[in-house]
């Protein structure tokens, strides 16, 4: 920008450096049929997924839609609470609007029945304790505040299982 | 250049809200639409491409997600372009003329009720001057009416003329969200809504998707009777700044049209969401009296945002396939008060 020259009649005039113009737009978002299903069972305490009649895979929390073979897939499958630590993170960095403690683990959790993780946080544990393969099983709120949202369910926890062979996950990670 | 037709079209029975399903869901049977109606499965698919926008959803990569619903695995050749699908088409049209590509899919799909639409498309505006005022297109279009209108450029009667006749011929249109019978008449007796437009000089709020097949030379004599042959393909863009162009006309809709090569046609599908503006592409692209012009409905009938545009193409190409047109026009815009326009010209063999 240096080598612009302004117009003499320009001088002295003090630049704008910089406008603010709030921007702000509300939606109502429609999760659709498939996700509708998922959170109406985890109002219930139930974890559902679903199979595509063409892979066989289960799939959670299902869009709708088998993203391998582009069909829709209705074939519900209730899974366990319980499923096995396919990657984790330790979060150690404050940002805006954290409201965990740090330390903290999120995880990659493929819950037994499954074929695809589900990502959630992992406690009750140190966090440098948590490893791949590791068991782990959901920790509900209680029954009175769970609703259609994940956070119904607050983390999962080891169970302190042996760890779960490689090649149960090894797909997965 | 190569050979490339516009062999089959999918779309929604278009709606003012699809609150019953995603995007996805919305989109799946509109792909398995397009690619029956060419009778092929997806793995004769060798390019996909798609026009869709963020801002609709409300939600960062949704088109991402939505490409769920062609499922890409074994990992696919694959674009996105943030425009009327009808510019995916042209991309997809240009990545064939490379010859590595025989058969793409281009899809575009958008749902104007998760948000207030009118405040959604203000932010397509410069972020300085205009986007601050949360000018609206149905304002914006208005301002462009009222200039047609004190310049002589149309009528008001003849802007009730064009409402009336998307409404009957979207009689035969089962995808169409709004069709009838009207006198013009009685509806120049209807309030204004925002002056000079009346609510049906604008177009509805739809929630909708379409999906197009596009076949090169012999793969396209292959699987079709009588494919739609792209002849001549131009989009030309006009200034962002309002006040710097001529509102009652559309010069890029001209130039585009003269680059394409539009000459005589038989029928012409265009993307006009206001009344007003169907009279300003017509004479822009020197349409005469004898043109069918949108005999689907055009967009007064059902306006996907971001679908609507490739959605012309594909009732354009249906129709020469059908042996209804032999030459046709298939047109797109895009921004505000036709800011940008594309120009598709068909024609059977």
């Amino acid at each position: 920008m240096s080598d612009i020259t302004l117009p003499s009649r320009l001088d002295g005039v003090e630049m704008v450096r910089s406008i603010r113009t709030p921007a702000r737009l509300d939606y109502d978002y429609m999760p659709g049929l498939a996700p509708s299903r998922f959170l109406q069972g985890v109002a219930r305490k139930k974890l559902l997924g679903q199979r595509c009649p063409l892979c066989r895979k289960v799939y959670v929390p299902a869009r709708g839609c088998c993203p391998t073979d582009g069909v829709a897939i209705d074939e519900e499958v209730e899974l366990a609470h319980v499923g096995t630590v396919t990657s984790f993170c330790v979060v150690n960095v404050q940002f805006y609007g954290q409201a965990m403690e740090l330390p903290y683990v999120s995880a990659l959790i493929l819950l037994d029945g499954s074929d695809i993780p589900l990502m959630h946080l992992i406690q009750e544990v140190d966090a440098h304790d948590v490893h791949m393969g590791q068991r782990v099983e959901a920790v509900w709120v209680p029954d009175e505040e769970i609703g259609p949202t994940l956070e119904s369910i607050k983390y999962f926890r080891p169970t302190g299982e042996p760890d779960a062979d490689w090649e149960t996950y090894k797909d997965n990670v | 250049m190569r050979d490339i037709a516009i062999i089959s079209l999918g779309q929604t029975d278009h709606a003012r809200a699809r609150t019953d399903v995603n995007d996805v869901e919305m989109l799946m049977p509109v792909l398995a639409g397009a690619l029956e109606g060419a009778n092929i499965t997806k793995d004769r698919v060798d390019f996909v491409c798609s026009g869709s926008s963020d801002y609709l959803a409300g939600q960062g990569f949704s088109f991402v997600t939505t490409l769920d619903g062609f499922g890409p695995w074994p990992p696919i050749s694959e674009s996105h372009v943030d425009m009327d699908g009808a510019w995916a088409i042209y991309e997809a049209w240009v990545k064939m003329q490379t010859g590595h590509v025989d058969i793409s899919l281009v899809y575009a799909y958008g749902k104007s009720s998760p948000g207030d639409i009118r405040r959604v498309m203000s932010r397509q505006l410069d972020p300085y001057y205009t986007a601050p005022l949360w000018a609206d297109p149905i304002s914006l279009a208005a301002i462009q009416a009222r200039s047609g209108l004190e310049a002589g450029a149309f009528t008001e009667e003849q802007m009730a003329e064009v409402v009336a006749a998307s409404r009957r011929n979207a009689r035969a249109n089962p995808h169409a969200q709004l069709s009838g019978d009207v006198e013009p008449g009685a509806l120049l007796d209807e309030d204004y809504f925002v002056s000079p437009l009346h609510k049906h000089d604008c177009p509805p709020v739809t929630d909708g998707a379409g999906a197009v097949i596009l076949a090169a030379g012999d793969v396209a004599r292959e699987l079709s009777d009588r494919p739609a042959w792209i002849r001549g393909f131009d989009h030309r863009i006009e200034p962002n700044a309002l006040g710097v162009r001529d509102l009652t006309t559309s010069v890029s809709t001209r130039l585009a049209g003269e680059k394409a090569g539009a000459g005589r046609v038989d029928l012409a599908e265009l993307h006009a969401p206001f009344s007003h503006q169907e009279i300003i592409l017509a004479e822009s692209l020197g349409l005469g009296g004898d043109v069918s012009v949108n005999p689907s409905g055009g967009a007064l009938a059902a306006n996907p945002i971001m679908a609507a545009g490739l959605i012309r193409l594909g009732e354009a190409a249906t129709r020469i396939s059908r042996g209804e047109a032999d030459r046709a026009i298939g047109h797109a815009t895009s921004g505000v008060c036709l800011q940008q326009n594309l120009v598709c010209v068909l024609e059977g063999e």
